[in-house]
């Protein structure tokens, strides 16, 4: 059993304050993916639950135990580093067998241990080899052989995909996500790429500017952003935004078509739909297509609909040039709304 | 180097002009470093006079007598066994001292972190002979005067601001997620640095650990100044020499050339370490 618990962690470097009171609890078990831009501090909140780095204020809490004041290797924990962190002057067999080395294990179970996650890995016939003789793809996974060889409650992984080429990332992704549901870790996962947190996830806690926006399963994220920018950073392409004034009744004005939204007082409102929830109809938003681009699935139209950009991904069997005027209807129960002062979605 | 000409026989294209150039280039350097080395080489094991007579024999005889003459000189094992041990005491203080501070350099971020590597740095801008008088005033008081190990403090003084630098660059070469991934699989700060970081430093330690020796073996002002019955070699044949016969000084130089170049030559490989060692 290893829950992980940050209790209003923040952390300033200086004056800069990279992390505004986090909370978020990672079940037993759970594959979390901490998602966001670079220098939205997500490394740096993982780099503390590790214990390389220290909170300013706040706890963090692992399997009902305090661990914040602890040394990283009384954590109980394992970490897989993005430029891998193999060892260059021990073997593959030391490198994996490291930690259980510095735990004084004996040697038959060293090596049972290691020849085990060499073969769960599909290294074992790389042993005796040294990191330099090893492409980035099996350096890859060496540190995490080595982070699995450690059984432990919960293993870290810092962007661990982010180097390798797009073929083997597919490769690794897949792998890594059976390998780890198998080890029945608690695992918090760093990266920048939304497919991967996309495909990996159990939960994805979206951070931006230091503060986590929105932590939920993958299609929720996905279908009722929390707010504007996990609208904007997930879904590629992104969701389409316009503005809605106030028509009374419940009704609202988005680029001069009426549509049902959100009875609430407010001056005004933003529109949002993902592109592949537009259809072509006889009744909605009118478009000026501006770049066609056949997808092969899909049709990518960028249009201009009221003066702002807009995106719809249309059925490839279409025929749309440059210039024409479409009319694309909204999926009603795909449609969300967000106030414009707080960014917030609205319900 | 006239065989330069005969190897680069220019056929008029450029390449082979520049080619011209670089292998006389290379040449020239060797003959900078070699010729000198060759002619006390020569005279060393040349008779008396041989070594007065002119021109002068490229055929070394090896006429051993010059040599066994310091051989058995009085005070001679004495001066090179003291300077053995400065050497070596050079060696071991400004590692252990200027190590770690190599490695807060490159690893911690502390107030002043450059000032202080200005500092390091300065204390070679005082020239030795400023320094000397205060120096040997101190150490008569201390008792340190005319000792192996105040010497070897003196030495010290002058070789850590290299041996500083180099570990600060030998460490920054290091990934931190080394030592990091190291921390992880239960290593404290201690261990992680036995085990992890050591080893993979240890050529370039080395390398710095010879150049603080060779910086010891060949320094003669302070060891002069500072010692009198205990003399260092360089002292030693300074004080001897001034006065003897030219091949007896070709033969002390020889003796005090030889010892150093066979130690960087036996750790050459290590003093290219230094500069490419990285992450392997």
């Amino acid at each position: 059993m290893a829950e992980i618990q940050i209790k209003n962690v923040a952390k300033k470097f200086g004056t800069y304050q990279a992390l505004h009171d986090i909370n978020l609890t990672v079940a037993d078990q759970e594959f979390m993916v901490l998602l966001g831009a670079s220098g939205c501090g997500k490394t740096t909140l993982l780099r503390i639950v590790a214990g390389l780095e220290t909170a300013t204020t706040g706890e963090i809490w692992i399997g009902g135990r305090r661990v914040d004041h602890l040394a990283p290797k009384d954590r109980g924990i394992a970490m897989v580093f993005q430029n891998y962190a193999v060892f260059p002057h021990l073997t593959v067999f030391e490198n994996i067998g490291f930690g259980l080395r510095m735990q004084k294990l004996p040697n038959d179970e060293v090596k049972r241990r290691v020849e085990r996650t060499a073969t769960l890995m599909h290294i074992e016939q790389l042993l005796k080899r040294y990191s330099g003789e090893l492409s980035g793809g099996q350096r890859q996974r060496v540190a995490v052989a080595r982070a699995l060889a450690m059984e432990p409650d919960v293993i870290l992984m810092d962007e661990p995909l982010s180097n390798l080429d797009a073929l083997l990332r597919l490769e690794m992704r897949a792998e890594l996500k059976g390998v780890l549901a198998e080890s029945k870790t608690t695992t918090i996962y760093v990266t920048h790429d939304q497919v991967e947190a996309m495909s990996l996830a159990d939960r994805i806690s979206v951070m931006h500017q230091g503060r986590i926006v929105q932590a939920a399963t993958p299609i929720e994220v996905y279908r009722n952003p929390a707010a504007e920018f996990v609208a904007s950073f997930i879904g590629n392409p992104p969701m389409n935004f316009l503005t809605a004034i106030p028509a009374g009744d419940g009704k609202w004005s988005v680029a001069g078509q009426l549509v049902d939204g959100p009875r609430t007082e407010k001056a005004a409102l933003q529109f949002a739909i993902r592109p592949e929830d537009l259809r072509p109809a006889d009744q909605g938003l009118t478009a000026t297509a501006k770049v066609v681009e056949p997808l092969g699935a899909h049709l990518l139209v960028t249009c201009e609909v009221d003066g702002s950009s807009f995106r719809a991904v249309l059925d490839s069997d279409l025929t749309v040039r440059p210039g024409d005027k479409l009319t694309l209807a909204p999926q009603p129960d795909r449609v969300r709304w967000f106030d414009p002062e707080t960014t917030l979605a609205i319900a | 180097m006239t065989n330069a000409v005969a190897i680069a026989a220019p056929t008029g294209s450029t390449r082979k002009a520049g080619n011209y150039v670089y292998v006389a280039s290379i040449v020239l350097l060797c003959a900078w470093v070699i010729v000198p080395l060759y002619f006390l080489f020569i005279n060393t094991l040349s008779s008396p006079e041989a070594v007065n007579s002119f021109p002068k024999s490229f055929i070394p005889e090896f006429d051993l007598g010059s040599l066994t003459f310091f051989a058995g000189f009085n005070g001679m094992l004495t001066a090179l066994k003291n300077s053995v041990l400065v050497a070596g005491m050079t060696m071991v203080l400004s590692i252990v001292i200027g190590a770690p501070a190599g490695y807060a350099l490159s690893r911690f971020d502390f107030r002043g972190k450059e000032v202080f590597r200005m500092l390091v740095l300065l204390t070679r801008a005082f020239p030795l002979p400023l320094l000397a008088l205060p120096l040997a005033v101190l150490f008569i008081r201390t008792g340190l005067d005319d000792t192996a190990f105040g010497l070897a403090l003196v030495h010290t003084t002058l070789a850590i601001p290299f041996a500083v630098l180099i570990t600060f660059s030998l460490f920054s070469g290091i990934p931190v997620e080394l030592e990091e991934a190291a921390w992880t699989l239960g290593c404290t700060r201690f261990t992680a640095f036995t085990k992890v970081i050591l080893p993979l430093i240890l050529p370039g330690i080395t390398a710095s650990a010879i150049f603080a020796f060779v910086i010891s073996w060949n320094e003669v002002f302070a060891a002069a100044v500072l010692t009198i019955e205990n003399r260092t070699l360089p002292a030693f044949l300074l004080q001897t020499l001034g006065e003897a016969p030219l091949h007896l000084k070709f033969a002390g130089g020889f003796i005090l050339v030889v010892p150093a170049l066979i130690f960087i030559f036996a750790v050459r490989k290590y003093l290219f370490a230094m500069w490419g060692i990285a992450n392997r």
